[in-house]
């Protein structure tokens, strides 16, 4: 049965159809996989029971003929989104138990479209981090590792578990959520594909809130055509999401395969990093050179305000997150550390619920909004994010339908490398995928390579606003010419 | 009208006279079926935390969502205040840790409001007027309630008031004296209800107002001010500002300095005091909530609004005056709550020439109605005389069937056992005589048989107010007054 893990969504969606196998039998094969895959620490909660009777429900509607556009798909859904009746943690100690009474508006419409929930998947604390680390439940394995070497590697954050477990076949596509690169850069450590759509495209209702203005829910998965299948479920209007958009969700498999002759091309000359390893340098050069073989035609472009954004982002997303975890307080929910006053209950449960990264960002966030620091750095800031999304309105204007930069400044990193002495060396992680958040912009990751050590590397295409058919166009070129990357099973 | 003044009653010190200067900061529960962002009922008085919504609750992952009734609800407001409708305006967070406030921060409206600056006419003594500034009106969220009585060692918090749409209106520090912040609070609350955007309820908090209060030598730099937070009566708020403004005066002239902070009034013992444990500095960190779009609507919408205004208090109190010659005060009282003017009009609307009995109406209202329903302590709404009958009773008056004596017993009739003015009239003979003859044969009886009074009153004619009182009594008391002075003249030769 193992085999039936190794699938894209693609291809079960034909087996289920065809009647090769069933959602019950697939689903426990993911079971199982997650069972002997538990080293990897990817879940942090499996819900076998809730797995089988969800599959076997949409056997029946199979059976009938009912199956929706995901029937009988077993997925993994990031902590982050509030699961009904199902514990929902964000990775942080201070939910602890915390079991919604409500589904998140992107989960909700997975299952109605017929998806099969196998667990919860482990990522950073709240979001904050890009390895994975700052999840109370522990590190994320990734599956893959340096060749001929036993170091653990992390998956990227804040996505780590998602991407981790689609690339180990624990399941078959996952729920994730990207705040400046959330998605992309665990993707890119992973050989998997996602996808940050354009802000608004997906509700943020049900997903624990880290940054408001930059969160996007969006999928990884083996495929390009696995992650337009994910998203045309995932997407859509919500009127319970003010900053959702009413616009009408395509049939984003559709765009796989068009044709992109005569699509121009940015590259961007401030992606160009001092320092950056040769060998991204040259995926970089090779994904541009299939690009322009499919028939587009290459531009450099200019980004000018590109090395703002990281110090700008970490003014932003921090502040908001400052006000966004003020409602953890132990009044309500979660956990509660009494005191002999308020003051001290909230002390002590946010001192004891909060993990290091949480608390860094929240101070920060804090003295980004006080009084006589406001104007120099959260209004600079939002300035800056202006000028951001201007530089990248310029280069559409100019008829660029799309942006080709390498998703992360290098391949995945050992557990416990970087950011320990100096938090900004795991910040650097986000160097090119946050520009896309702070302009709002669609953003996929596509595997398109190998370093010297055998990890792999991924690129990043940005594309227009609400244009993610785009590139789900190119992202399928670059995929058919760099071919798919499997890790080799040592867990 | 009078020319309006800025200027109040000043307070005498030791060292000369002080004059008052006050801000108001009023929270006015916006009247909605459901709360700003959330559809949690706003009913009030269910059991503790029955309305409560996930969003209310602050649950992971919830997200707010704009009531438009109560933006509706606000640009209405804007525009009885006169006010500038901000077409586009932006939702901030504040951001505070307290169990009354779940979220951790208040949605409130902090550098872009919905409503700007705007003015309020208000109604003084003596028929003058003042006219108040409004600085700004903006939408924010109302706290949770603590219940600090139910346990020894605990707070409990119901959070059915939490996340209740509340009006911000900050009037500008145009405010002189105790008697115009009272005018002023009372001519809000009237223009608020007859809006039918806040029901102006003080006792259940609905309306609650923070007084700044800063006393100044007249026409000299503003003094350091005080806040008094929540007063909830507008008695309360004369007293308050009666006993601050003389607070801070005495501490001034005792060389003391006012620090600037805030107060509560205990209306047991009359005096504000102080907060102290609220003293801390807060740092509310303001920043636009990235949850929410910034607000915008068209001018369209706006002036759609403007013309579905309903006849706001000035403007009844205008017409009034301009229709019926009622005298300002008259006009004044008759539109102060909108159910007075209301049965006034409907009194009006009911009378067989409103032209001839409308200052009349008034009167009857005024004196007779209100006067009775005070006494009594009913309210106009179960007032036991209906717009109707009191109409049919002037109407009565006008027309000349009773006179103003006969109808106040009818008044008396109808108020204790109801029943139809006109037929009431008829079936107890109460009509008012107006037959010459018949009156002429009361007045020459009596003349006839009290010689030396008559003699008295050629004397001194002041005294045929006697011969007025024989007549009506005799006529039980129906015959036409006027009639009967006319026929008392000729014949007496006064």
């Amino acid at each position: 049965m193992t085999d039936l893990t190794s699938m894209t969504i693609a291809e079960a969606r034909a087996g289920l159809a065809n009647k090769s196998f069933t959602s019950l039998e697939l689903t426990d094969a993911h079971l199982a996989a997650m069972e002997a895959a538990r080293s990897l620490n990817a879940f942090v909660l499996e819900t076998p029971d809730k797995a089988r009777a969800m599959a076997r429900a949409v056997d029946a509607k199979i059976a009938k003929g009912e199956g929706g556009p995901l029937a009988g798909i077993p997925l993994g859904i990031k902590d982050l989104f509030a699961t009904k009746d199902v514990r929902t943690t964000a990775c942080s100690k201070i939910l602890g138990n915390f079991i919604p009474p409500y589904e998140s508006t992107v989960t909700s419409q997975l299952w109605r479209d017929g998806a099969v929930m196998l667990g919860k998947l482990n990522n950073d604390e709240f979001a904050m981090g890009s390895s994975n680390e700052t999840s109370c439940f522990g590190p994320v394995a990734n599956p893959w590792r340096r060749e001929g070497s036993n170091t653990t590697l992390v998956p990227g954050g804040s996505s780590g578990g998602s991407a981790s477990a689609v690339a180990a076949l624990l399941c078959m596509g996952a729920t994730a959520t990207d705040t400046g690169g959330s998605i992309r850069q665990p993707a890119a450590f992973t050989a998997t594909v996602g996808v940050k759509p354009t802000y608004g495209r997906c509700s943020r209702w049900g997903i624990v809130a880290f940054a408001s203005s930059l969160d996007q829910a969006g999928p990884i998965a083996r495929s390009v055509r696995d992650s337009a299948i994910l998203m045309r479920s995932m997407a859509g209007h919500d009127p319970k999401d003010t900053t959702s958009v009413d616009i009408g969700v395509p049939d984003y498999e559709a765009a796989i395969g068009k044709s992109v002759k005569g699509m121009k091309i940015g590259i961007p000359k401030e992606y160009r990093l001092d320092g950056m390893p040769a060998e991204i340098e040259k995926l970089w050069t090779e994904g541009a050179a299939w690009l322009k073989a499919a028939g587009a035609e290459l531009v450099e472009v200019s980004l000018p305000h590109t090395k703002y954004a990281l110090p700008a982002y970490y003014i932003v997303a921090p502040a908001e997150a400052s006000s966004n975890l003020a409602r953890y307080d132990g009044v309500r929910y979660g956990l509660r550390v009494p005191g002999r006053s308020i003051g001290e209950l909230y002390e002590n449960t946010r001192a004891e619920g909060f993990g290091d990264e949480v608390r860094r960002r929240v101070m920060i966030g804090t003295y980004v909004l006080s009084a006589g620091y406001y104007d120099a750095y959260y209004l600079r800031a939002q300035k800056v994010r202006t000028l951001i999304k201007k530089d990248f309105e310029d280069c559409f204007a100019k008829g660029v339908n799309a942006i080709l930069t390498p998703a992360t400044p290098s391949a995945a990193f050992g557990v416990g490398e970087k950011g320990g002495a100096d938090p900004v060396e795991m910040y650097l992680n986000d160097i090119f995928t946050v520009t896309v958040n702070m302009a709002g912009l669609p953003g996929i990751a596509v595997p398109a390579g190998k370093d010297a050590q055998g990890l792999p590397l991924g690129l990043q295409l940005i594309g227009r606003p609400f244009d993610e058919e785009t590139l789900f166009s190119l992202g399928e070129i670059l995929e058919q010419a760099a071919g798919r990357f499997t890790p080799p099973r040592w867990w | 009208m009078n020319a309006s003044v800025r200027q109040g009653k000043l307070i005498k010190g030791q060292t000369g006279d002080w004059e008052v200067v006050i801000g108001m900061e009023v929270h006015a529960q916006v009247t909605s079926k459901s709360k700003l962002f959330s559809g949690a009922s706003t009913a009030f008085g269910g059991e503790p935390n029955t309305h409560v919504s996930l969003v209310d609750a602050a649950m992971p992952g919830m997200l707010p969502v704009i009531n438009e009734e109560c933006v509706r609800q606000a640009v209405r407001t804007g525009l009885g205040l006169n006010a500038k409708i901000n077409l586009r305006s932006v939702f901030d967070r504040k951001n505070y840790f307290y169990p009354d406030s779940p979220q951790g921060y208040q949605i409130s409206q902090y550098k872009s409001p919905i409503v700007g600056e705007g003015e309020v006419i208000v109604e003084l003594e003596g028929g003058k007027t003042a006219a108040i500034g409004i600085e700004r009106l903006h939408l924010e969220q109302d706290a949770a309630k603590l219940l600090h009585d139910q346990s020894p060692s605990m707070s409990f918090v119901d959070l059915n008031r939490c996340g209740v749409a509340l009006m911000e209106i900050v009037s500008k520090p145009d405010i002189r004296d105790s008697e115009q912040a009272k005018a002023y609070v009372t001519k809000l609350r009237s223009i608020l209800r007859y809006l039918g955007t806040c029901d102006g309820d003080m006792e259940k908090g609905n309306l609650r107002a923070d007084i700044n209060v800063s006393v100044r030598k007249p026409g000299g730099p503003l003094g350091t001010r005080c806040e008094i937070k929540n007063m909830n009566s507008i008695n309360f708020i004369g007293q308050a500002i009666e006993y601050e403004a003389r607070r801070q005066i005495e501490i001034i002239e005792d060389g003391g300095q006012i620090e600037q902070e805030t107060r509560l009034f205990d209306p047991n013992k009359g005096e504000t005091r102080s907060m102290r444990f609220k003293e801390e500095a807060h740092d509310y960190r303001y920043f636009p909530d990235p949850d929410l779009l910034p607000l915008e609507f068209s001018q369209a919408y706006v002036d759609d609004l403007r013309a579905h205004l309903p006849e706001l208090p000035d403007q009844k109190k205008a017409r009034f005056i301009a229709d019926f010659a009622l005298s300002p005060y008259d006009a004044g009282v008759l539109v102060a709550e909108r159910e007075s003017a209301d049965f006034y009009e409907t009194v009006l609307a009911k009378l067989s020439d409103k032209k001839r009995d409308g200052k009349m109406a008034a009167n009857w209202v005024i004196n007779e109605l209100f006067g009775r329903l005070n006494k009594e302590g009913h309210g106009i709404a179960d007032s036991p005389v209906s717009a109707a009958q009191l109409a049919a009773i002037v109407s009565l008056i006008g027309e000349g069937t009773i006179s103003g004596k006969i109808a106040k017993d009818l008044f008396e009739i109808v108020w204790t056992e109801g029943g139809d003015p006109r037929e009431l009239v008829e079936s107890r003979g109460m009509k008012q005589v107006t037959d010459l003859g018949a009156i002429e044969k009361v007045v020459d009886d009596i003349i006839a048989a009290n010689p030396d009074k008559v003699a008295q009153a050629k004397a001194k004619p002041q005294l045929a107010g006697w011969f007025v009182g024989q007549v009506m009594k005799q006529s039980g008391g129906k015959a036409n007054p006027q009639a009967v002075n006319e026929l008392l003249k000729a014949k007496l030769g006064i």
